[in-house]
């Protein structure tokens, strides 16, 4: 049984429980490693909270190491983190961090505020520093519904831990440049949840597109992009169903413009 | 100078067991009893605040009687063995048993060889993938481990609360009736209210998280049904 003497607590801190205990992370030695990378998330707000998206492919240098990975991952009822970088470290990374959140609220009788959480997430990403530098480099996206405060906010993260609160939209990973562009162009501070939903889809077709490493929408296998909405009433993930359709509209829209007939069965990323 | 003096253990056994049993008996009581779809945990208590039954992991609940600040000591304890235990390994290999366990072997412990022992009675509840498997594990002041299968009363007055558990248990129970059954067996002395209550279940259903705490409100409802 855990038991600490007053001064030496860890309180409701679970890393540093880990710590007390013997378990805290393996350290790296010198040198770079090649690990599997995985690429695009984008998180935007709209009028009810914010929508969170990331494609599924993870690579490792030009081979796809991964088809059906989950980037974007409830990190409590009311929150959710979407990384970007060495898909290893960062699956660790919110392992911890999701089983840090309900450990607080376990211990405290309360949950940690969002801001308390962006600010966890902050110094997760500062002890994984070291790994950074040799090229295990993980950059979350962290976004949630301030229940206090009744809206939607957006982290993003520098590979040091530095935080920044972003008002509209935050991209992320290898097509975050395309993905990005695309929020940006199409976004409306009072959109509603399917707008919101539609142009998050939209530039994780984009990034596919353009960048290698992004995923696209693969309707052979069936496998489509996670995209999440949370919002006073939680953390609530789309159906593949709705998904599916969602990019069937898009082949459509992209094929009458390029004028190509649109199968809806293959779609970007494929290089 | 004082003159060391010759104490037979069984005495100082006795003296320790009648201390923490008085400390125990001057606290209110709780029930834990099994329900159709999960566990119920009824305790008295007039704070808003100050808990006496929480979530220790996914499937399993805590409740102490006795000293606050001890029987809160021993839920921190539980907590982090039961993330450390499910961080470690898998959710899965968390188990209501081997918590139980651990509680005792660390409360026998402190009976004997620290000055003064805990004055506390805790119950270790666990929801399981269907009735067969649910477990309640009724643990004493000295390591003294029970396994209760169907109902649990812990604190002062336990026996005469458990004969009436006893008397109004039945497996077909569903949550509110058996919420009221537990209000009723605690309610000797006057009739229990909402207010004076805590209540929380172990709900078996689609969640990964079990425990559920009820409201003011929701008890008003259940008990005014």
């Amino acid at each position: 049984m855990p038991w600490f003497s007053p001064g030496d607590d860890p309180g409701p801190n679970f890393p540093r429980l880990l710590e007390a205990m013997g378990l805290n992370a393996t350290q790296v030695g010198p040198g770079e490693i090649e690990v599997p990378h995985a690429t695009t998330c984008v998180a935007l707000t709209y009028a009810d909270g914010v929508v969170m998206a990331g494609d599924r492919r993870a690579t490792s240098g030009h081979l796809i190491a991964h088809r059906t990975m989950e980037k974007v991952v409830p990190a409590d009822r009311y929150s959710g983190v979407a990384i970007a970088g060495a898909a290893g470290p960062a699956m660790e990374m919110i392992r911890l961090f999701q089983l840090q959140l309900e450990h607080y609220e376990k211990v405290e009788g309360n949950p940690i505020s969002l801001e308390g959480k962006a600010n966890q997430l902050s110094s997760m990403v500062r002890s994984n520093l070291g790994a950074a530098l040799q090229g295990m480099v993980v950059i979350p996206l962290f976004a949630g519904y301030d229940t206090h405060r009744g809206l939607g906010r957006l982290y993003s993260y520098d590979v040091t831990g530095g935080r920044y609160e972003e008002k509209s939209y935050v991209a992320t990973g290898s097509g975050s440049l395309h993905a990005g562009t695309v929020i940006k162009v199409g976004y409306r501070p009072e959109m509603t949840r399917d707008e919101a939903v539609a142009l998050a889809a939209r530039s994780l077709w984009e990034a596919a597109d353009a960048d290698s490493a992004t995923g696209g929408p693969d309707a052979l296998r069936g496998i489509y992009p996670v995209v999440a909405s949370i919002t006073a009433e939680g953390w609530n993930r789309l159906e593949d169903d709705e998904l599916a359709a969602l990019y069937r509209t898009i082949v459509d829209e992209v094929s009458s413009v390029t004028g190509t007939s649109g199968t809806g069965t293959e779609a970007g990323g494929a290089s | 100078m004082s003159m060391p003096f010759y104490v037979p253990p069984e005495q100082m056994m006795k003296d320790r067991a009648d201390y923490a049993r008085k400390g125990i008996a001057r606290g209110r009581a709780l029930v834990g009893l099994r329900y159709v779809d999960g566990i119920a945990l009824v305790a008295e208590n007039p704070s808003e605040t100050l808990r006496k039954i929480s979530e220790i992991y996914d499937r399993i609940a805590f409740a102490g009687v006795g000293k606050y600040n001890e029987f809160d000591q021993l839920r921190v304890a539980g907590v982090r063995a039961a993330d450390l235990k499910g961080f470690q390994f898998s959710r899965d290999d968390v188990d209501a048993r081997s918590l139980a366990n651990e509680y005792a072997r660390f409360l026998g412990q402190t009976f004997t060889h620290e000055m003064k022992p805990m004055e506390v009675e805790i119950l270790v509840a666990e929801v399981g993938e269907d009735a067969t498997d649910d477990q309640m594990f009724h643990i004493l002041y000295d390591g003294t481990m029970f396994d209760q299968r169907d109902h649990a009363a812990i604190g002062g007055d336990s026996e005469r609360i458990n004969e009436a558990l006893a008397a109004s248990f039945s497996a077909a129970l569903d949550r509110d009736d058996a919420i009221r059954a537990g209000v009723e067996a605690l309610s000797a002395e006057h009739q229990l209210g909402p207010d004076d209550l805590e209540v929380a279940v172990l709900c078996r259903g689609s969640a990964r998280r079990c425990f559920q705490r009820l409201s003011v409100a929701d008890l008003t409802v259940i008990l005014n049904a």
